[in-house]
């Protein structure tokens, strides 16, 4: 995602003068070529997130849409308050590239692992929070939100080979993507673990249950409208994320469905204790938390038959 | 209306902030009389503002937002700010908080946590040089605010890209919320600190004007040579005597007999 997402944004800055790009040093082998092409509108300003984001807030009042890029949790975490107090309250158009979401870092541990980065920035008026599934989806989503008013904040995932099967690429602001449609279950993800969901899909469609699945990219404008009535089709919708069950897509669902006093049981599937302890790749993460799709499977077909029961 | 041909006079903007914190009842009094010779001259001699909606005006960042004050009486004397307004300072509703924010005209940006201010104006300073404009671009810190680490991220970016155009300008009054500086973080010696780090630094009598005029109209703004940063020696509290040096002013509101005598002593009469 990290490469394509660049590559367009090269193709952004030929045509626009406007746009530039700070990394606080991080996005080796990623921005090099950036850096060669515009190399008046790069700058590695050094490990210093804060800065760069203050830099980024002065540029952009002067007409530039800067591109800060960091780790995602460095950028969302240690900035957040001159995100806050710069681009959010000012309404400048600076752009938030938080390379890495969930457990992309795998055995970089904890401290690069971004489970609360759409969390904190959901909680902020006046941000455009965007998590892409793959990198098609994450070069459209650029290519649609680039030269928005307010700030924006893109969660981009390392994998620049894997698509989501069905997704083709698609991207709309304040809307969902539809993967795939089925009667029975609902599933709603969020980032690139949306190809773990596609997983438990297939699987469950081997024990004739067909599922909707459903992509959210754009968090905030959240898809409402598409959400509230693909919710209310359904008695259960399991949320997948990368992400604390806390703040991120899970919350959102909820909130939608309790807004909407919609009637539908919501099953947050995510990451619900700090990781600690113990580090291993994406794959070990998301089995510890029960996120493969093999075990995202196993969880639905057991609610789906508990349900079931129930009635 | 040019800037540079009307002159504010720093009595003026004492009376304004006495008024205006007797009337609300606030605080943050000494920071406000602390930076008020230093704001005079910029207002007057310095800052290059024909029209505070000029995109290609100088800019002016007050990185310490807590003495915005000082900040709302020079926009009034400008003709920025009506006296209706003025009188709005701390009431509900208000556009003149305790710290400034950028919606109000004559602010450039929004201030009030410390340590953001001089980040920003690195951004601002470099893009005026990608612009290719002479505009420039200041930010009034505060001495205690320099406690803060992203302040040294900003300083060491700044010199390394030769950003001339920027100024930094440390109220250097000694004290913060708890006491003098020397005791909570010694950050001293100031000029030293900011010269190793590869900035221009000039050391002068925050209350001097003609001192702190010349200093600045010395300055190379235009070359990429190195940022540059005045250090202000000032008093905090500066021209009400029992308010000079004390901690207790950072916060405390005035009483009656508080506030009169200290109009007195602005007005010369003792």
């Amino acid at each position: 995602m990290r490469k394509a997402f660049i590559a367009t944004l090269e193709k952004l800055a030929e045509d626009n003068e406007r746009v530039m790009l700070l990394t606080a040093d991080v996005g080796y082998s990623v921005l090099e070529s950036f850096a060669e092409k515009f190399p008046d509108r790069f700058y590695n300003v050094g490990v210093a997130e804060q800065n760069m984001v203050g830099i980024a807030t002065g540029l952009a009042e002067a007409g530039f849409i800067p591109f800060v890029y960091s780790i995602a949790t460095f950028v969302s975490l240690r900035a957040y308050e001159f995100i806050r107090n710069g681009p959010i309250l000012h309404k400048y158009p600076v752009r938030i590239i938080g390379a890495g979401g969930g457990f992309e870092y795998g055995h970089a541990g904890i401290t690069h692992h971004a489970l609360e980065d759409i969390g904190v920035m959901r909680l902020q008026h006046g941000i455009t929070v965007i998590a892409p599934a793959d990198y098609k989806q994450a070069s459209n989503a650029l290519l649609g939100t680039w030269n928005l008013d307010g700030p924006v904040y893109y969660r981009i995932g390392k994998d620049d080979k894997l698509t989501v099967p069905g997704l083709n690429g698609r991207f709309e602001l304040g809307h969902t993507q539809l993967l795939s449609k089925g009667d029975d279950l609902l599933f709603i993800a969020m980032g690139s673990i949306a190809i773990e969901v596609v997983r438990a899909a297939e699987i469950l469609k081997g024990h004739d249950i067909s599922c909707t699945v459903v992509i959210v990219a754009s968090l905030e404008p959240s898809p409402i409208d598409d959400l509230i009535e693909v919710l209310s089709r359904f008695r259960l919708v399991f949320t997948v994320e990368a992400h604390y069950v806390k703040g991120g897509l899970g919350s959102l669902i909820s909130e939608i469905v309790a807004d909407n006093n919609i009637n539908c049981k919501v099953k947050r599937c995510g990451v619900n204790t700090m990781p600690t302890g113990s580090s291993g790749s994406q794959a070990y993460y998301y089995k510890k938390y029960a996120l493969s799709g093999e075990m995202l499977a196993d969880i639905a077909l057991r609610d789906f038959l508990h349900e079931g029961k129930e009635e | 209306m040019d800037s540079r041909s009307a002159d504010i006079s720093p009595e003026e903007i004492r009376r304004i902030i006495l008024m205006q914190a007797k009337r609300a009842g606030v605080g943050h009094i000494g920071s406000a009389l602390s930076i008020v010779d230093i704001i005079a001259v910029l207002y007057s001699n310095i800052l290059r503002i024909n029209d505070p909606n000029d995109p290609d005006r100088d800019r002016f960042i007050l990185s310490k937002g807590h003495a915005a004050m000082a900040i709302y009486g020079v926009l009034f004397l400008k003709g920025w700010l009506t006296k209706k307004e003025l009188n709005t300072y701390c009431a509900d509703e208000s556009l003149l908080g305790v710290h400034p924010e950028h919606t109000l005209r004559g602010i450039d940006f929004s201030t009030g946590s410390l340590g953001h201010g001089l980040s920003i104006g690195i951004g601002s300073a470099l893009a005026a040089k990608k612009q290719k404009s002479s505009r420039r671009v200041f930010v009034l810190l505060s001495d205690a605010e320099c406690n803060e680490g992203s302040i040294w991220e900003a300083i060491m970016f700044a010199a390394h890209h030769k950003i001339s155009n920027l100024v930094a300008i440390i109220d250097l009054n000694g004290q913060q919320a708890f006491g003098y500086t020397k005791n909570v973080l010694n950050i001293s010696p100031m000029a030293e600190r900011w010269r190793v780090f590869g900035w221009d630094a000039h050391e002068v009598d925050g209350h001097n004007p003609h001192e702190i005029t010349k200093t600045i109209n010395g300055l190379d703004t235009d070359s990429y040579s190195f940022p540059h940063v005045i250090i202000a020696h000032t008093t905090f509290g500066k021209g009400v005597s029992y308010m000079e040096n004390k901690i207790k002013w950072h916060y405390s509101s005035m009483s009656e007999e508080e506030y009169q005598l200290a109009l007195k002593e602005n007005e010369g009469l003792l």
